[in-house]
């Protein structure tokens, strides 16, 4: 065909990643994975639903090394897909589109979102009594 | 738009839909449902951390109470409709064979029901005291 000697546009990997091409992408991975959390979160209800035993069951795994690394990937997963998600919608708005304050809000999403999981862990060991 | 020229005929132009063939409503749902899930999101966890490791009687008469109850299902419906609309968009840019494509979204569509609806029951036995 005489189209495949058309010229490409150059693939992703071409293009060295920049700090807000980062972030764009990290909100649909984030995005994905919270869609995948949610199967914990709706196994949790259920558990919860079904009985004490059921419930102790799902908080010993929960609660288990594992499911806690995994709720900590979740937590902070979930503050970036919000903060960030209030910057797109900034942006919806059609604010926000400068460089500078482009990098700017970036940064903010990302310290926020290690502050918020931070503090959501501190105050959760807290309430458990092992702060 | 004086699009008076264009190649989109009249009818095309009067429903505007374009080429996704649905227009802004996804566009627009993901956005209100992203704005309600923000307060939702924020009140959930908080309220999650104050419950850290608390016991199955705590648990249960908190999400089985009324404004607890009613935000909860709220944010499952929001979240489950929100999460189908994103991946929606993810599979359709990352899957290009039509078959595939289609059932894909067809099998997110339904596990979001699926399992929206598994979380809203949950919640509703423990409410009514099931």
């Amino acid at each position: 065909m005489a189209s495949d000697n058309r010229p490409l546009s150059p693939h992703l990997q071409i293009y060295k990643p920049q700090f807000t091409s980062v972030l764009s992408i990290l909100h649909r991975i984030t995005g994905v994975a919270l869609a995948l959390g949610t199967l914990l979160l709706v196994y949790w209800l259920m558990a919860a639903a079904a009985g004490p035993d059921r419930f102790a069951q799902a908080q010993g795994l929960i609660g288990s090394i594992v499911g806690r690394l995994l709720l900590f990937g979740w937590s902070f997963a979930l503050f970036y897909h919000l903060l960030n998600g209030i910057r797109h919608l900034f942006w919806d708005a059609g604010k926000g589109f400068e460089l500078k304050t482009a990098f700017i809000s970036g940064w903010l999403v990302v310290a926020g979102a290690v502050l918020f999981t931070l503090i959501a862990w501190i105050l959760a060991y807290s309430v458990m009594g092992g702060v | 738009m004086a699009d008076k020229g264009g190649l989109r005929s009249p009818l095309a132009r009067a429903s505007g839909l374009g080429p996704a063939k649905n227009g802004v409503g996804h566009w627009w749902a993901q956005r209100v449902t992203a704005v309600a899930l923000v307060p939702l999101v924020i009140w959930f966890v908080a309220s999650i951390v104050l419950l850290s490791n608390c016991s199955y009687e705590r648990f249960t008469a908190w999400i089985g109470s009324p404004l607890p109850a009613v935000l909860t299902i709220l944010l499952i419906v929001a979240t489950f409709h929100h999460a189908q609309l994103g991946l929606q968009v993810v599979i359709e840019d990352y899957v290009h064979r039509e078959g595939t494509k289609l059932a894909g979204i067809v099998l997110v569509k339904l596990a979001a029901f699926a399992l929206g609806t598994a979380a809203v029951f949950s919640v509703l036995k423990i409410a009514f005291g099931g």
